[in-house]
């Protein structure tokens, strides 16, 4: 088998050409390095390679295969979003805050997926501390989306999505609070989902909103991104708020027919901010759906319009909590300049933030403080309450609630970074799935101006599978998921 | 509702967060606008609407209260700048 075709081959074929001996892990892995080392100057996806490690590993991975002792995605190709601890590997979160921070401790994702025999090549940029939609708030510098460098991969796991869609590595993970997986899943058109909200442990994952938060995985087809979610799932005693519901068998799952499916299409993503040419696309994939049998019913999501505002309040009460642990003593950026405990604090805080961040910290601090608590917080998470219950309502009606994952493609870096409302409203379609806990999947729906968008599914709690299911029928309709940037076929 | 100079250096003291000169008028604009965009909320009626605070509705999972870890202190406090005998040091606190 040629080398040249090793980067645009999909997780499970690299596996079956690994076991049936026809590539080795090591030729898999060396020429992937090489590759992000003759395009990541311009992709900026990587913040810390792993190179040395990789090889080593990927070198024990042959021996295992020859012996016959491989594991499930023994010697397969991976990047880890800098959120996810990595044991003596540097873990940023993005931020330079944590510029030097290296986690004693890997995180149960990184565990379980370098137990299942992952070769991990790096962990990739994304926005700081994962507040941002476009990769540009990140201390490392934004990243260009594959397909035009000018323009931006999404956020916050603009680094993940771009690696995958330049064709640098074949899968990686990926966190999601407001749509961080499946806006650069769409923007650079590739397959991402977030799972539900415990259906993947948050250990070792760098908190943001802890109530919103969940890991989830990038691939280029709905069959891979099914092979890692199997790996990554299933109950885990350190953390607390993941479910000890049973983790069906994906991979099985996604050959399943949907012609019993109902699918329901939100009357309310047709009202407002919808691109024309997206529009067309999105029922253009439904006619897909339908087409195999699915049915589709119109549903109303009335209070869906209230999910940005929710979310902002919500999630940004979250992380003024959480970010408090950054206090310069235990890890993380210093001040080298303090005259006091209390300056050392600030100092410290103030060097160590980016402007993103600590706009969050300050509106977190503000719906949390006495005498707007009820007002805002409260507030919010009352709406969140009645935002959830609409999906809840609808999902008695449909198994799958179809939609965009975007209103538009790509936009160019540095388009939104002065106005914060223009930059959050990306996330209009994909906040809803994050605040009910729902799982959500993005997969490549057709281009508008040459730029790849999304056909985003959400299912109801723990059900991954008819979201698998539908998007992997979906993909052996069409070839939207097999389009390559020309720049890295 | 607009956010005045005085209530950012307010939230900047309660975040324990410098703030520079030259970043606080445009923290005022863009916060201003962020706290119009969320006053949305309230447009919309909630009576009797219970809050929700997690999204499956579960409650906390509990274990046996029995110790699990054991003492990593060496190894974790690598990541610390300034120790001294297994200690953060930290400026003076108590004079």
């Amino acid at each position: 088998m040629p080398n040249s075709q090793i980067h645009n081959m999909t997780l499970v074929e690299l596996k079956k050409a690994l076991n049936e001996k026809n590539l080795s892990s090591r030729e898999i892995t060396e020429t992937l390095l090489s590759r992000i080392n003759d395009f990541d100057d311009s992709v900026n996806s990587f913040i810390t390679m792993t190179s040395d490690q990789a090889i080593k590993e990927a070198m024990e991975a042959d021996k295992k295969i020859a012996n016959g002792d491989q594991t499930n995605l023994t010697g397969l190709p991976f990047a880890h979003k800098d959120l996810f601890c990595t044991k003596g590997t540097l873990t940023t979160c993005g931020s330079k805050m944590l510029h030097n921070f290296i986690p004693p401790y890997d995180a149960t994702v990184v565990k379980k997926l370098k137990n299942a025999g992952v070769i991990m090549l790096g962990k990739t940029n994304m926005d700081e501390f994962a507040m941002g939609s476009s990769n540009e708030t990140s201390y490392y510098g934004s990243v260009g989306n594959p397909w035009d460098l000018k323009l931006s991969p999404g956020g916050s796991s603009g680094g993940s999505a771009a690696a995958v869609a330049a064709r640098l590595v074949p899968a990686a993970t990926g966190t999601d609070t407001g749509g961080s997986i499946r806006q650069p899943a769409a923007l650079t058109g590739i397959t991402g989902i977030k799972p539900t909200y415990g259906r993947v442990s948050r250990y070792g994952m760098i908190a943001f909103a802890s109530s919103l938060d969940q890991g989830g995985v990038f691939a280029r087809s709905c069959e891979d991104a099914a092979l890692i979610l199997g790996e990554m799932a299933g109950l885990d005693e350190l953390d607390s708020t993941s479910s000890a519901e049973k983790v069906p068998n994906y991979l099985e799952s996604i050959n399943h027919p949907i012609k019993d499916l109902k699918i329901g299409l939100v009357k309310q993503h047709f009202e407002e901010g919808l691109d024309e040419e997206n529009k067309k696309n999105l029922l253009s994939a439904i006619d897909t759906l339908k087409s195999q049998g699915a049915e589709v019913i119109e549903i109303d999501l009335p209070n869906i319009g209230l999910s940005v505002p929710t979310y902002y309040v919500v999630a940004s009460a979250e992380c003024s909590s959480n970010l408090s642990r950054y206090d310069g003593v235990r890890f993380g950026h210093r001040t080298e300049n303090y005259e006091n405990l209390e300056e050392f604090y600030s100092k410290t805080r103030g060097e160590g933030f980016g402007a993103e961040v600590k706009r969050r910290i300050m509106t977190g601090t503000y719906v949390l403080s006495a005498g707007y608590y009820d007002a805002y917080y409260l507030k919010a998470q009352k709406v969140r309450q009645l935002i959830s219950q609409d999906f809840k309502n609808a999902f008695e009606k449909v198994d799958v609630i179809a939609g965009p994952t975007t209103p538009s493609p790509a936009f160019e870096l540095g388009a939104k970074m002065d106005d914060p409302i223009e930059m959050y409203l990306n996330d209009i379609f994909t906040i809803g799935a994050n605040l009910g806990g729902f799982p959500a999947i993005s997969v490549p729906c057709g281009f508008v101006n040459d730029l790849p968008v999304g056909l985003q599914l959400v299912g109801k709690h723990f059900g991954e599978e008819s979201l698998f299911q539908c998007g992997h029928q979906f993909q052996q309709l069409t070839d939207w998921h097999k389009q390559t940037p020309e720049q890295f076929k | 509702m607009s956010i005045n100079k005085d209530e950012i250096k307010y939230l900047s003291l309660l975040s324990r967060m410098d703030i520079d000169k030259n970043e606080i008028k445009d923290i005022e604009e863009k916060l201003t606008k962020i706290i119009d965009f969320v006053d949305q909320l309230q447009t919309i009626s909630t009576d009797n609407i219970a809050p929700m605070a997690h999204p499956l509705n579960q409650s906390q999972r509990l274990r046996i209260d029995e110790v699990t870890e054991t003492n990593d202190r060496e190894n974790i406090q690598k990541n610390a700048q300034q120790i001294e005998k297994g200690m953060y040091l930290v400026p003076k606190v108590i004079d």
